[in-house]
């Protein structure tokens, strides 16, 4: 907890860059004389974990496809927020008689945007956080899969 | 007014805020404990507190005194503050947290790793903070005005005065207890009136909101004009009122008709149509924007997110805060339209933001009840005007100390929160007469023309670069700010250049993201070279870090 204790500075180290070690191979570059056999043990036998943190072609395109897929998570629920609520105004200015419905006694327009849409915009949140996390396990169990 | 309890209340709230703050004090010891609550903040705690933190004069007078004047129009305001919290939760929360970046100006350096858009980004910080506390200064000192009759600019230097001394002695820690006390104290001072004005409306028999024949005055009142408009009598004789003309209005004589204000029913009660003024529709759609993509932009609202342990926690915070928020703006909608019926004489006045407080006094009478819940209420808003302040004081402090004066101790960080306090305290004692409501959604149309931006492109997309950031954020952001420059003190405009300015943001956001990604694209050589790394450290799920 020591690290993560310190003040935050702009440069300051993060977890996953330091602490997830190669585990079979070094750092690329550095030639090994003793044991021949080891440095040329294949290169998938290191881990898709050492992929990400190596930048490696294939930790660079698993990150892009879990970016790619929480990003059209996010655009997909705003876009039902955008016509969910986004619609009310330009639907109200063109068809005014749904302005003047009335439920319960109350008007429409205050009851769905002063009361319905909180509890609206609650939903989709938790809806996010749901699908999100449910991606991001996607992604953890396909890096730490065990290894053949 | 006379109310011999709301004096009490308010200096009892400023007490707890202040004891809250000393004992934060015995508990922070290190520069971490001050800048970050040492992250030991629970997320309940921290999703009251950041509650508590945004839920400003703003909210917690403004938006029933629009509603009063203006009607369903302005159900925007509310709606577009808590939704500020989805898209927040949608494009930013997780990764933010996840990059380590503590402030906005953090953020460009870590993401862009440029030295001179971080200087550019502490600017805006600082200005949109500046531009936020001013408003909440003044409605503190507007409010002690109405209630007790004193000075107005003591209650804008009380409340200036505490928030510097008790975040430049406590710092963030003590804030987040302070904060997270006043998002209860905030929720039950509009709940617990309300369900009493509810009450008396239905003992009243109901009272029609908007009657056919058009608002009465309930009982004799005298009215003091505060703002310069033009009445229709009820004999459709008009009238030219100053400020300082006193008005007196029989029991059952109806309201006059105020220039600039919603007063018929269909004005009020109907959202604007098409067909007559598109310029209405514009306004909406403006507000919508800025609202819904400023909050992210705010800097005491991202501060809060590195107390998260980590992104999953910050995403759950949000969506907590988010429900905190929307139960709370289901309040002053309530005061807003009683407000219609109990105390009509403010649309005369103009001093609508003051209905909050004077409506249950007016509704319940000033028998206890009514002088209790108005200590109550007064005693919320101060809670608003002393939470907000705090938060915002604390990231513009923390801006200062780090990138001004290039300190990291508590000493600079006390030396740049006197700094930070007392440049707003100023503004607010020379500049009156602005719209508390109005200069907020000015700050958040500048804050989602510049930082709304930066973060989502930032956190999203990988061809971002310096220049670009750089180029997106002074075009946007500085149209945003010159809007707001040319609605305080520039001349009165008219038709739709007045639309344009008064409610930017909907061609300042476009604005800022098109420079932003077309400068990118041609600098394109100038993405920084990391970015796949700083990619895998914003996205990368909290289970692989450890």
């Amino acid at each position: 907890m020591a690290a993560e204790d310190a003040l935050p500075a702009p440069r300051r180290p993060d977890p996953a860059e330091t602490s997830a070690e190669p585990v079979g191979s070094g750092p690329p570059g550095r030639t090994r004389v003793v044991l021949a056999e080891v440095s040329r043990r294949p290169h998938w036998v290191a881990g898709i974990h050492t992929e990400l943190t190596q930048q490696t072609r294939v930790g660079e395109a698993l990150i892009r496809g879990l970016v790619r897929a929480q990003l059209a998570l996010a655009l997909q629920l705003s876009a039902v927020v955008l016509i969910g609520l986004g619609g009310l105004p330009w639907l109200f200015a063109i068809a005014p008689s749904v302005g003047r419905m009335t439920v319960l006694g109350v008007n429409l327009p205050w009851l769905l945007l002063g009361v319905l849409s909180f509890p609206f915009l609650v939903a989709v949140g938790w809806t996010y956080v749901r699908l999100t996390e449910r991606n991001e396990q996607d992604f953890t169990d396909l890096v730490q899969r065990p290894e053949r | 007014m006379g109310n011999d309890l709301v004096v009490p209340a308010i200096v009892a709230v400023t007490l707890i805020t202040v004891a809250i703050g000393f004992y934060g004090l015995r508990l922070a010891r290190t520069t971490s404990d001050f800048l970050v609550a040492s992250r030991v903040v629970s997320p309940t705690w921290n999703a009251a507190a950041i509650g508590g933190e945004y839920l400003s004069a703003a909210s917690f007078l403004g938006v029933a005194g629009l509603i009063l004047k203006y009607g369903v129009d302005v159900l925007w305001y509310p709606v577009g503050f808590a939704a500020g919290y989805l898209a927040l939760l949608l494009f930013v929360a997780a990764p933010l947290r996840r990059s380590g970046a503590f402030t906005l100006p953090d953020f460009c350096e870590l993401r862009l790793g440029s030295r001179r858009l971080r200087t550019l980004a502490t600017i805006f910080v600082i200005f949109i903070g500046w531009l936020y506390l001013v408003p909440q200064l003044q409605g503190a000192g507007l409010t002690l005005a109405t209630l007790t009759g004193s000075p107005y600019p003591i209650g804008a230097l009380v409340v200036g005065a505490v928030v510097t001394a008790n975040v430049a002695l406590g710092g963030m820690r003590a804030v987040t207890f302070v904060q997270a006390f006043q998002y209860w104290l905030k929720l039950t001072a509009l709940a617990l009136p309300a369900i009493f004005l509810a009450l008396q409306w239905q003992a009243d028999g109901r009272p029609a909101v908007t009657p056919p024949d058009g608002a009465t005055f309930r009982t004799a009142t005298t009215v003091v004009v505060e703002q310069r408009a033009v009445l229709t009598l009820g004999d459709g004789q008009t009238l030219e009122v100053r400020p300082g003309d006193e008005l007196s209005f029989a029991e059952g004589e109806p309201v006059p008709e105020v220039s600039g204000v919603a007063n018929g029913a269909t004005d009020w009660l109907l959202p604007s149509d098409a067909g007559s003024d598109d310029r209405g529709l514009f306004a909406t759609y403006s507000l919508i924007l800025a609202t819904f993509l400023g909050t992210m932009g705010l800097p005491h609202v991202l501060v809060r997110f590195y107390t998260n342990p980590d992104g999953a926690a910050a995403r759950r915070t949000t969506l907590v805060v988010l429900a905190l928020v929307g139960v709370f703006y289901l309040l002053p909608t309530i005061y807003g339209v009683l407000g219609r019926i109990y105390t009509p004489q403010l649309l005369v006045t103009g001093q609508t933001d003051a209905v909050v407080v004077l409506l249950p006094e007016a509704a319940l009478g000033a028998g206890t009840t009514g002088r209790l819940l108005a200590a109550l209420v007064a005693a919320g808003a101060f809670a608003a005007f002393l939470s907000t302040s705090s938060g915002l004081l604390t990231s513009v402090a923390g801006v200062i100390s780090t990138d001004v004066l290039g300190r990291g101790s508590v000493r600079g960080f006390r030396l740049a929160t006197v700094i930070a306090g007392v440049v707003p305290m100023v503004l607010a004692l020379n500049v009156s007469g602005m719209d508390v409501s109005q200069v907020v959604g000015l700050a958040f149309a500048v804050a989602a023309s510049s930082f709304c931006p930066l973060l989502v492109l930032g956190i999203w997309w990988r061809g971002l670069t310096d220049a670009g950031a750089a180029a997106g954020i002074l075009v946007g952001g500085g149209a945003a700010v010159t809007s707001v420059l040319v609605t305080v003190l520039g001349p009165a405009l008219t038709g739709w250049p007045a639309s344009l300015i008064a409610q930017p943001a909907a061609w300042t956001v476009p604005l800022a993201f098109t420079v932003m990604v077309a400068v990118s694209l041609a600098t394109r050589r100038r993405a920084p070279t990391d970015v796949g790394r700083t990619m895998l450290r914003l996205h990368a799920p909290d289970a692989l870090r450890s």
